[in-house]
Formats: C-alpha cells, structure tokens, sequence
C-alpha cells in the first residue's frame, strides 16, 4: 500500500446512529430506518456494507453524505462533528466524504456534457481550482485517471456506455479530493466485464491517492474481492462485523451464514447439489421490525429469548474485533452441521414461511 | 392435489426430450441508423426436464431471442429468417393469432422485472385467472379456485385470503412467484425465464430458483433461462449457450464450458468474475466493450477484443461448429482440451 | 488454419447444423449506416411534413402581423359604401377585394392583415407573461416542497375555479377593455396552467439522482433550480405554451365577440366575426374569412406543440428518426405441414 501516515483518531467513527422517517398514514407510523449503527473506517481501507432491500444501507449512505439529518447518535470525521457546523465550515466538510451513485445512468444529468458534470462540484466550491487553467488542467488529470480521454469532455452521456458513465461518476467524486468515498453499488448494473475493469480502476485509485471507499453491494463476490473489512445489515442494524476472511469463513451471525450460502457460487468442480441454507419467508417490513432480535422470524434457531431481549454484542473465539449481535451465535463445527440440516429440509416441498408472531412492541 | 391429476392427464413426459428448435434465427431492428441485424443465426435447442441458459452480456441479442421465440418482438423489430421450431410447429411462420393458442398451454414467459409486468389495476386472482378463462373457458369462479390453487402451488401463503390482493401489496419475492404461476399455470412444456431473479435480494433469489427447480422436475418442463449471471448458470443450468453481439459463440454442458472454455470470450468473462483472487491484485477484465449494433464487423463479431485475433478472423465469420459431443464453438482458433 | 465443410453436420444434441452444406463461413453483410448523430431540431422538422406545414403557417402569420398593416396602407380603413358587401374573388375592381369587402366597403383582405396584428399582439405577451410568472413560481414551490407547494397550489387552485371568461367579462365590464387590460386578466387567468405543470416536473426532479449528487457538494437550491430544474422543464413548458397560444387567441375572439374585448375601431379576428354575425345569409364571407384563420392558426399551433412535445424529450426524440417502415413481404415462409 502506500505510504499513508499512522493516524490516531479513525478518519470515520459512527456511534448509535439512529435515523427514523415518519411514513404519512393512519396514525403516525414509524419507519426506523437506521437503529444505533456502530462503525468505523480507517484512512486508506475499504469496509464492505453487505445487506438486502430494506436493511437500510441507502439510508446510511445518505446520512453520511450529510444528505439526511440522523435522530439520534454521532458521526465523526476525524473528531469532528460536521452536523454541529453551519456555513463554510460545514461547506468545507462537504468535501471530505463524496459519493459514487448505483445507477449510471440517473446519476448523471443528460443534458450536461462530461466535463460539465465533473466541474460542477468546483461551481460551489471556487476557492478549490479559482481560475479557468486551474479547473480545466485538473479536468484533464480526472479523466485521464479514471481513464477517460481528454476528448470526452465534450460528450453527453447518452454516447457513453454504463462502465464509462460509472467512470465520470467516479471522476466527479474525487473532484473534491475527498478523504473517504462512499460507493452505493457501483458495479451492480455494469456488464461482468466492464465491472472487472471498475473494480481494478477502484483499486488503482486507492493504491495512489489512499482514499478510503465504504463500498456497498449485495454481491458478495465483489465484497470480499474488494473489502478489507466487513460489515452486514439486517433490517437497519449491522448485525456481524469483522475482517473479510473472519466474515466470510467463519461467520457467527446466521444471517451471515444465510447469505454466504444463498449467494450462487461459480464453482464447477464442486458437487452436483451444493448444500445451501434456504431462508424461509420474506424479510419483514421495516415498519413493523419483529421485537428482540429482528432476524428471528426467519432464524432457525430462534428461541424465546430472542423474542423478548435484544440480543448482545458478542465477540469472537479468534478476535475481539469480530463482533456479531446473536443469543447464539454460530461456531465453525455449529455452521456444518447445519448446513448439512438445511439441505435435508430444502428437499421437502414449496417452502411454507416461518409463522413467529410478531408483536409489534419494538422500539427504535 | 388437481395439479397433480392434471400433468399425469397429458402424454407421459420424460426428461430429455427435444422441446423446442431453434435454428437459424435472424432478427433485424429499424434503428435510427437503418435496419440492422440484432439477433444473427442462433440455433439451440432446449430439452424437457433441463434448463438451458442463454448467457451473455447486455445488448448480446439474448432477451430478443426469447421474444422472438415468445412472439413478443417490439413492432420495430422482426423475424427474417430461420425457424423455431416447439412440439413440431415453426412457430415463427403463424400469424398471431394462430400464435395465441401456444401462448399459455406450450410456452410460457417470466420477466426481470414482476412490478411493470403485472397489471397493477387487476387484483392477482383476475390475472391468475386468466390463463384459465381464455384457454379452458373457465367461468370466473371456477378460475378463481385454480387461481388459489396456483398460489399454493407456488409457495404463497395464505392464498384464499390473497388472492384478492392488487400486485403493488406483495413484496418483489412474492410477486416473482405470481408471475411465475401465471406462466406455469397451463403447464406448458417451455418456460422461457428472461433474468428472472435479477432484481431480486440474494436470499429471495435462492427460493426463487428452488421454486423454479421443483416446478420443472414435476411437471418435465424444458426451462430456458436467460441471464448475465455466470454463477446462476454454474448453478441452475443444465447446458449454456453463451452469446455475443447478437451471435451463438459456444455452446454445450455447463460443466464443461465453464470448466474447459474454447472461445476466448467465455474465457474472458470466466476470468473476469472475482473469484478468489487476493485483494489488492487485479483482476483479469477484457478491455473495451461490446459493439454497438450499428458497429458489428464483418468477420468474427469479438475481433476488436479478443487477445487472439488474426487476419483471418477479421475476414471470415467462424460459423457454429461442434467441437466433440455435445459441444459446438464458433471461432477460428479455439482452445483445445485437454479430452477431446 | 480452416476446418474443411461439413455436409450437414450435427449439432451438439442432434438438431441440424447452421450453415448450408459445402460452405464456409461466410462474411454477413454489414448494413452502410449514414446517420448523423446529431440531428438537429431543423432537420427533424423537415422530417415531419405534417410539422413542417404547422411550422410554415405560423411564420406566415406571425410575418404577416409584423409587415402586414405597413403593407396595407389605410386600405382597411377606406370606406367606400359604393362597394360595400362584394362577395370574394370580385377582381374586377381591384385585388383589394379578393376576398370581398365589409358592409362599410372595406377591404376583407385588409382588415383581416391588421386584424392579425391585434390578434397576436393580444395572444402573444398574454402567453409569455403567464409563461414566465406561473414557471417560475411553479419550479420554485416544487423543489422546495412542504407548505410552499401546498400555498401555491391552493392558491392555484382558487384561480382555476373561477370560470376564466366569466371573471375576464366582470373584470372588463368593471375597468374598460383596454388591450392591456385584455391581456392582463388572460394572463391572470392561465398562470395556474403553467404553475401546476412546473411544480409537478420540479418536484419530481428534485428527488432525481443527479440532483442529490448536487446536493453532496453542497449547492445551494437556487443553484440547482438553475442548473438541473429550469433546463428540463423548459422544453414542456414551451410546449405548453405553443398550445396555450391557441386557447389564448381563442379566449380573445370570444370576448371580442361578446362586446368586451377589441374595441371598433381596432380590429381583430374575434371582432370580425361577431361583427359579421348579422350577415350571415347574405354575406357569408364576413364571419368566414376571420374565423378560418382562427381556425388554422390554432391547428397550426397545435401540430406544432404535439410534434415539440416528442422532439424536446431526448428520450423520445428517437420516433422521429426513424427511417419509413417499408412493407416487404417475408421470404422463404414455409408452411409446415
């Protein structure tokens, strides 16, 4: 890596981030987007955020890009609180964290041109590029890094294709020269091919400028290609976080270990029927979230404890930074053998859903 | 239960059997820029009791083949040659209105995305029930029992409460599996899935194509699956066609396409997939990007990309050729095996 | 390196091969693609006849209003009661009457020059005010949502409750008919159109993907209403116009019909056929003529605005590219036995 220097405050500390929406209806129903987030993220390291629809990770990206207002609990950059500041300061602050959009063709306004789009950003933020040389000259080293040609500037984006349009997208995110860059599925709607070709700009980037990147994405194989440490989402809660090979081998939240098994594997060596833990039923709504732990609707070993208290934060036999929140968490034998439960119950006919009532005293 | 009664009614299917023909198939488009040819000479063939994947990348032709083979061709598009050939019939040479007779008790159709493929003002049982009033001239009661039937089959729960239910009140998962008994409700001999599980959460998406698998194993159907997802096929799919730009370039059993790939392109995209290759490393991506329509070359359509090329792959387009049972490659230069 | 033809050669399971036997593999025939990739507005006008005639018609009008009455001299306003009512085409005495003459001897054709003037010099800046006032009050209320729009669309709504002519007769009756007058209270009485329009599209954009790019970076809003909001929603607006223009030339003839618009000796299009009215067994062409060329600039405007519609939206401006669809019947159909 390069020679970024030992810093002693993390350069992004999340604390209890809580983030309700009020969802208009009969009576004023809660929707608790976030419930007291932890996290953290280092200067120069990637932390993937794994989860599904519903977990939240959209909304956590957004209020981390100070696009929405949390309820409750603190982000940290570098020490600082940017909710607490007004104005310039607070413009100042803007250009720490930028965002890379999921949809490459949204995320860009049609009726610019490219080299519009990336300058926008230095249109609110003159002090950066002040004159015109400055601006075009840094234009230029933007697209030749994200490895576009100095003629594209001129182009709409309808004349390029997805993983181009990814590319000034990721160009307008470093105009700011942001410290940490928050990716919202960047690859998710490119071809394989072009995707490859993304991910290895990502990593370039990282290896020169020591930018840190919260890379969200439902593909696992991108995750733990690209991630040094983890974190995965369940219905507005992380609910195990640790490094990449703890995560991904020896997972403790069933979750966890649901999703390494669902996701299919391209492995054409292994055994005819893979064994896969088959979740039952769909993931609950997250304005009605199950009381306790929220993933005991759809886990098998929920019992009733998992019901009526909020499961700890428990460590890990290998390190004490590999946390999962569970009444039980998994072990490495715990994790076989049920897998090997799973495959003989998956052989029985059309899934019937789990029917946990769900009492809908949970509070956020 | 009357699904049951109801397969073992039809001739006495078994696995293997040729269901549907493809040979041939051309697809021209009026673009803009003329008409060009979206979809060029694809043949397959897909067999009862297995699923067959079209593999590809977007704008490869794959979701206009299926709509070829469908009848569905947006009105700018349009069959010009070859044939498709299902249970005999070339279906490309009826009308459509001869074409309507096929639609439901031979072929049915899932697509990506259930929301925009669901009529939102009809409550799910009328859509369910359709099938059964147009085909088997059911009565809306009578097709409202099947209706509930078919929920069940599908894994909905509580079906006589939700077949009252309007698409927009299920979830993506649920709806998914509402389309999928609209396609299967006749039991048709094919079930053409175009990325069915795409838009779907990785957990929902395992039900799903379980779903799939149980449905095709009772009632003998062949599957055609088509998808971008090369670890779906590794998974689901008996035998893959894999396309590009509009043409077939390999063919064959998956285990051995995607264990011993001869054409550079599947082998291209078999080394882009992030499989365990150390972070930080890079991975091997194909450089550029697929032709547009309008720019396809002459000769082999991957010639700008493929890190083999010659002379002659930019004069001569490599046509479909079998490279040992059951295989077939469409290239110049094809890697050998190893087992030949 | 090239693998000698096969005669029919297997598939992989069985079917038949794709190639014909005894040939190799032959280059397919690359269509020649001549399209400019970008099109301007011009050339997709041309395109469209049907767009084009609008376009024709309107730039006559609109010449004729501007050159016209210059042109015309006093003839409109030459009384000469030996040659009052003359049915049209009577040349003998002259092209003036080429489309007749008035009770008062006027030249039809004349009149209905001038009359142009008026009418358009009524219609136009009574568009373009409520155009720029209900826009801009729209996109603002839209992007910032909340009571802002809900003020704005009540207030809104109120307007668009009155019936439009009944409130221009009261208003007129009240303060004279001015042509200023005229204007304003058509202009009043349109505002809601456009401001209903710009806050929907202004809302919806808002919450856009690129808008919330913006928002990383901390634009303020005024910066993002200009940047992303005013140039997407101008293409609809302006079409809206194109076809509000139309009403508006109609909601002026109405009230000049009912005695409260242009007064005589002003004339417009509206004036003429009410003053016309009391001839229409005998001299027909004094209604006709005025109301024919309300008549087709209407339609003409309205051509125009549907055709604007499509060719403002990039996203749908591809349907009027697209080359004419040729019937060919389909080669080589087989009938299966």
């Amino acid at each position: 890596m390069n020679d970024t220097k030992p810093h002693s405050t993390p350069l992004l500390e999340v604390r209890e981030l809580t983030k309700n929406f009020h969802v208009p209806g009969s009576g004023s129903r809660i929707l608790c987007a976030l419930d007291k987030i932890d996290l953290e993220v280092s200067h120069g390291e990637t932390l993937g955020l794994v989860g599904e629809s519903g977990c939240g990770k959209s909304t956590l990206a957004r209020t981390l890009l100070m696009l929405e207002k949390p309820d409750e609990g603190t982000i940290r950059f570098e020490g600082t609180d940017p909710f607490g500041l007004k104005g310039k300061q607070l413009l100042a602050w803007r250009r720490r964290v930028q965002m890379v959009f999921q949809d490459p063709f949204a995320s860009l306004n049609a009726r610019m041109t490219a080299g519009e789009i990336i300058s926008e950003p230095w249109m609110t933020h003159k002090d950066l590029y002040p004159t015109k040389e400055s601006r075009q000259i840094r234009l230029q080293e933007l697209l030749q890094i994200v490895g576009m040609r100095a003629s594209d500037a001129g182009k709409s984006p309808q004349e390029f294709s997805g993983g181009q349009r990814q590319r000034i997208g990721i160009a307008r995110a470093l105009a700011l020269n942001p410290d940490v860059i928050v990716l919202d599925e960047p690859v998710s709607a490119l071809d394989l091919s072009v995707q490859a070709q993304v991910l290895n700009l990502l990593n370039d980037l990282q290896q020169r400028l020591g930018v840190a990147y919260i890379f969200i994405s439902h593909d696992l194989s991108v995750v733990h290609h690209v991630a040094d440490r983890v974190a995965v989402m369940y219905l507005g809660r992380i609910v195990e976080t640790g490094t990449t090979e703890e995560v991904f081998n020896r997972p403790r939240h069933p979750y966890t270990a649901a999703l390494m098994s669902a996701s299919p594997q391209l492995d054409v060596t292994a055994n005819e029927t893979r064994q896969r833990i088959v979740l039952e039923g769909e993931i609950p709504s997250p304005l009605d979230p199950p009381s306790g732990c929220r993933f005991r609707t759809r886990c098998w070993k929920a019992q009733d404890i998992c019901a009526s208290d909020s499961p700890p934060r428990v460590g890990s036999p290998d390190s004490a930074l590999h946390v999962a929140e569970c009444h039980f968490p998994l072990t490495p034998e715990a994790t076989s053998e049920l897998l090997a439960e799973a495959s003989a119950r998956s052989t029985t006919t059309a899934a019937q859903p789990h029917t946990i009532t769900t009492d809908s005293g949970a509070t956020c | 239960m009357n699904a049951v009664t109801e397969i073992s009614s039809r001739e006495s299917m078994v696995d293997d059997d040729i269901v549907l023909t493809v040979n041939g198939l051309d697809v021209d488009i009026r673009t803009p820029q003329g008409t060009l040819r979206a979809v060029n000479n694809v043949s397959f063939e897909a067999r009862s009791g297995r699923t067959l994947a079209l593999l590809g990348e977007s704008g490869c032709g794959k979701s206009m083949t299926a709509k070829a083979v469908a009848g569905l061709l947006d009105p700018v598009a349009e069959v010009v040659g070859g044939s498709v050939e299902l249970g005999g019939t070339d279906l490309a040479t009826l009308t459509p209105k001869q074409r309507l007779k096929y639609a439901g008790p031979e072929l049915g159709i899932v697509f990506q995305d259930a929301l925009t493929a669901l009529n939102p003002v009809y409550t799910v049982g009328t859509q369910l029930g359709e099938a059964f009033r147009i085909h088997d001239n059911l009565s809306a009661k009578a097709a409202k029992l099947k209706a509930i039937e078919l929920m069940r089959r599908v894994g909905i729960p509580e079906p006589e409460a939700r077949v009252n239910s309007f698409p927009h009140q299920f979830s993506g998962g649920m709806r998914q599996r509402i389309l999928i008994a609209m396609a299967v409700a006749l039991n048709p001999r094919l079930l053409i899935a175009d990325e069915p599980t795409t838009a779907l959460d990785v957990t929902v998406q395992a039900q799903i194509m379980k779903l799939l698998r149980d449905l095709r194993t009772e009632s003998h159907m062949a599957v055609v699956l088509i998808t971008h997802d090369l670890a779906l096929v590794a998974e689901e799919a008996d035998t893959v066609a894999v396309m590009y730009a509009g043409n077939v370039i390999e063919t064959g059993p998956v285990r051995e396409v995607f264990g011993s790939p001869r054409h550079p392109y599947t082998r291209g995209l078999l080394d882009s997939v992030p499989a365990d290759v150390g972070r930080g490393a890079d991975l091997m991506s194909i450089p550029g990007s697929p032709p547009e329509l309008h720019d396809i070359p002459q000769g082999c359509v991957y010639q700008s990309r493929c890190p083999i090329v010659q002379d002659i792959c930019r004069a001569v387009r490599p046509a479909l050729e079998p490279t040992g049972q059951p295989r077939a490659v469409a290239c110049h230069f094809p890697e050998e095996s190893d087992d030949e | 390196m090239s693998r000698p033809p096969r005669k029919a050669p297997q598939l992989p399971s069985g079917g038949r091969a794709v190639s014909p036997p005894g040939t190799e593999a032959i280059a397919l025939p690359v269509p020649v693609i001549k399209g400019t990739k970008k099109t301007s507005l011009f050339r997709l006008l041309l395109k469209d006849r049907f767009a084009t005639a609008a376009a024709v018609v309107l730039l006559i009008v609109g010449l004729t209003a501007l050159f016209g009455p210059s042109l015309m001299g006093d003839l409109s306003t030459k009384q000469d009661l030996g040659a009052s009512n003359r049915p049209p085409f009577s040349i003998a005495e002259g092209w003036a009457f080429i489309l007749g003459s008035d009770p008062l001897g006027r030249s039809m054709l004349a009149r209905l020059v001038v009359a142009t003037q008026t009418t358009l010099s009524v219609a136009l800046p009574a568009v373009a005010i409520s155009l720029l006032i209900g826009s801009v009050w729209g996109v603002w209320a839209g992007y910032h949502r909340g009571w802002r729009e809900t003020v704005s669309m009540r207030v809104a709504d109120v307007i668009m409750s009155f019936p439009s002519l009944l409130l221009a007769v009261v208003i007129l009756y009240v303060f004279s008919p001015s042509a200023a007058n005229i204007v304003l209270i058509l202009a009043l009485t349109r505002i809601p159109i456009y401001l209903r329009t710009a806050r929907a599209e202004s809302a919806e954009l808002q919450s856009r993907t690129f808008v919330d790019a913006a928002r990383t970076f901390g634009t303020r809003p005024n910066a993002i209403i200009r940047r992303h909001v005013i140039p997407v929603v101008t293409p609809t607006l302006l079409t809206l116009a194109t076809l509000e223009f139309g009403y508006v030339m109609l909601a002026e003839s109405s009230l000049s019909f009912l005695g409260i618009g242009i007064q005589p000796p002003d004339v417009s299009w509206g004036l003429m056929v009410a003053q016309g009215r009391q001839y229409l067994q005998t001299a027909w062409w004094l209604s006709f003529f005025p109301g024919l060329a309300i008549m087709i600039t209407t339609v003409a405007a309205n051509i125009l605005a549907a055709w604007l519609r499509i060719a403002t939206d990039p996203a749908q401006r591809w349907r009027l590219t697209l080359p004419r669809k040729r019937f060919v019947a389909r080669t080589a159909v087989k009938e299966v036995p």
